[in-house]
């Protein structure tokens, strides 16, 4: 196995609870080149599961290893696209790209000269000496992207990257994506809270359940994708997914609107606004 | 001015006490060609320069480190807080028996006026550097010193150069209020012997000098600064 987790357990300390567990013992394998989906409802952990895997936070207990080596800190081998682009607002779109490879010592000619290329593939040739302000959500998400890139990693760890964004924007970075994946063969762990989204792009799906977070069920999907329309494949297999959501999302929801409310009980399909005759 | 002129030259009182605009442009003038006025203009900036100069590294530095060490934070840090609200002249005195009446006390005073605010907002720079920066930073491969140059200083920009800002005006109040108590040359010095000669017409003179100087640093200097990173960041104030 190429990212292996093992037992991985978390928990942060809360106001009244003392510590709440967010992870609880999490087992996940993935494949070289593999693109695997985590899926689950807001406040499950799936973010933190991420970071953990970046090396921005740390386990309490547990084990994540990569090739056999444990992961220990973060490292431009594994490279994160945050729900945010979260450019510097500081350096030109061609400075932010090239941040990371002038860390790995690389000479400032080649470094560019790469970037560009990288910006060329997310279709941002144009903008290379704009500030971050002059572009628009979905253009500052692709430098993001191509930041990350263009650092060659092993592991590109996308959280909810294209939550943030407006349906165009997102099918065609949808497309962009799975074209940069079938070209660089870069395994993709990639978060969501969009069924549709995981569905479409990964092989695998994971389900997180909530509170504390744990695997609910895995799904395999090795359909050809475009990445933009869903056929009967997918959408079976969205529906599967959905089933597992349902029981999960209900909890969240009685965890924050009380114990009566019923994710179910509003099951009478008619036009709510038309009206029964109360104008006669 | 015109007013100025008329009630001045209407009024009952002698020229010594409420001298004319005319009078005071005159002596303005002929301060600047004799050189009086320049060199006071020179012993006052350079002081000036010097102590706001140490108060931006020093400010710097602590802001770093109440930011980085929660020790720090809870000792140095209340400190300040508590120091900030000592106006720096009430340090005179010490500063008098502890280096003279001479430049190192002004220049300590002046030092102590911008230091504890450039403390304060260098500490709330860094404090509000957004989480995402940092985590992509780290995420990239930054680490230790390469992360505070490349991240933490340049993403608190906006703040620490306000917090300059503030921190000029107050070093140049502290300057003045030194230089009239204290001793050489300088505007503030100038000011005092005005008043001890009699002769409103310079105290009136320097006193425009001291809003010319506050008025260019300011609006022209720490103002452009400001905009030119605005413009670049995109904020619109």
């Amino acid at each position: 196995m190429y990212l292996k987790i093992e037992g991985i357990e978390k928990s942060f300390p809360h106001k009244e609870k003392g510590t709440v567990k967010v992870l609880d013992h999490i087992n996940l394998e993935i494949e070289k080149g593999q693109f695997v989906s985590i899926v689950g409802p807001s406040g499950c952990g799936k973010s933190t599961m991420l970071y953990l895997i970046a090396g921005l936070e740390k386990a309490e207990q547990g084990k994540i290893s990569i090739n056999g080596k444990e992961v220990k800190g973060s490292d431009s081998d594994r490279v994160v696209v945050f729900q945010e682009a979260g450019l510097f607002p500081w350096l030109t779109v061609l400075d932010n790209v090239t941040y990371g490879l002038l860390l790995k010592k690389m000479s400032k000619k080649e470094a560019e000269q790469k970037a560009i290329e990288m910006l060329k593939i997310v279709h941002l040739g144009n903008y290379i000496n704009s500030y971050p302000h002059e572009l628009s959500g979905g253009m500052k998400q692709r430098v993001s992207i191509a930041r990350a890139l263009v650092m060659e990693p092993d592991i590109l760890l996308m959280d909810e990257p294209f939550a943030a964004l407006d349906e165009q924007t997102r099918m065609v970075l949808h497309k962009e994506l799975l074209d940069i994946w079938r070209k660089t063969k870069v395994t993709v762990l990639f978060i969501t809270h969009n069924i549709r989204e995981a569905v479409l792009l990964s092989q695998k799906i994971v389900v997180f359940a909530t509170r504390p977070g744990k695997i609910k069920a895995t799904f395999k999907s090795n359909d050809t994708k475009d990445g933009v329309m869903p056929n009967d494949v997918t959408l079976q297999l969205e529906k599967q997914i959905l089933a597992e959501l349902q029981e999960e999302i209900e909890k969240v929801l009685k965890e924050e609107m009380g114990d009566d409310y019923s994710f179910k009980t509003n099951s009478v399909s008619r036009d709510t606004s038309g009206d029964m005759g109360s104008h006669i | 001015m015109a007013i100025w002129e008329v009630t001045s030259r209407l009024s009952d009182l002698p020229d010594f006490m409420f001298p004319s605009f005319t009078q005071v442009m005159s002596t303005l003038i002929s301060g600047l060609i004799s050189g009086q006025i320049l060199i006071a203009i020179g012993a006052s900036l350079s002081r000036l320069l010097i102590g706001f100069t140490i108060a931006s590294v020093l400010g710097l530095v602590l802001g770093y480190l109440i930011w980085r060490y929660k020790i720090v934070e809870d000792t140095l840090g209340f400190l300040v807080t508590a120091l900030q609200s000592i106006p720096s002249i009430v340090w005179f005195p010490l500063a008098i028996i502890w280096f003279g009446l001479n430049d190192f006390a002004i220049l300590f005073i002046v030092t102590l006026g911008a230091t504890w605010t450039m403390i304060v907002n260098a500490t709330s720079g860094f404090k509000n550097v957004p989480v995402l920066y940092q985590r992509v930073a780290k995420s990239l491969g930054s680490s230790g010193f390469h992360f505070l140059r490349t991240v933490i200083l340049p993403a608190s920009v906006p703040q620490l150069i306000s917090g300059l800002r503030i921190a000029w005006a107050f070093s140049w109040r502290a300057l003045m209020a030194g230089e009239l108590l204290g001793a050489g040359v300088g505007l503030g010095q100038l000011l005092e012997s005005g008043r001890a000669l009699g002769q409103m017409d310079l105290v009136i003179s320097v006193m425009i000098i001291i809003g010319v100087i506050g008025t260019i640093m300011d609006n022209v200097l720490f103002l452009r600064l400001e905009r030119s990173v605005e413009r670049k960041w995109g904020i619109r104030a």
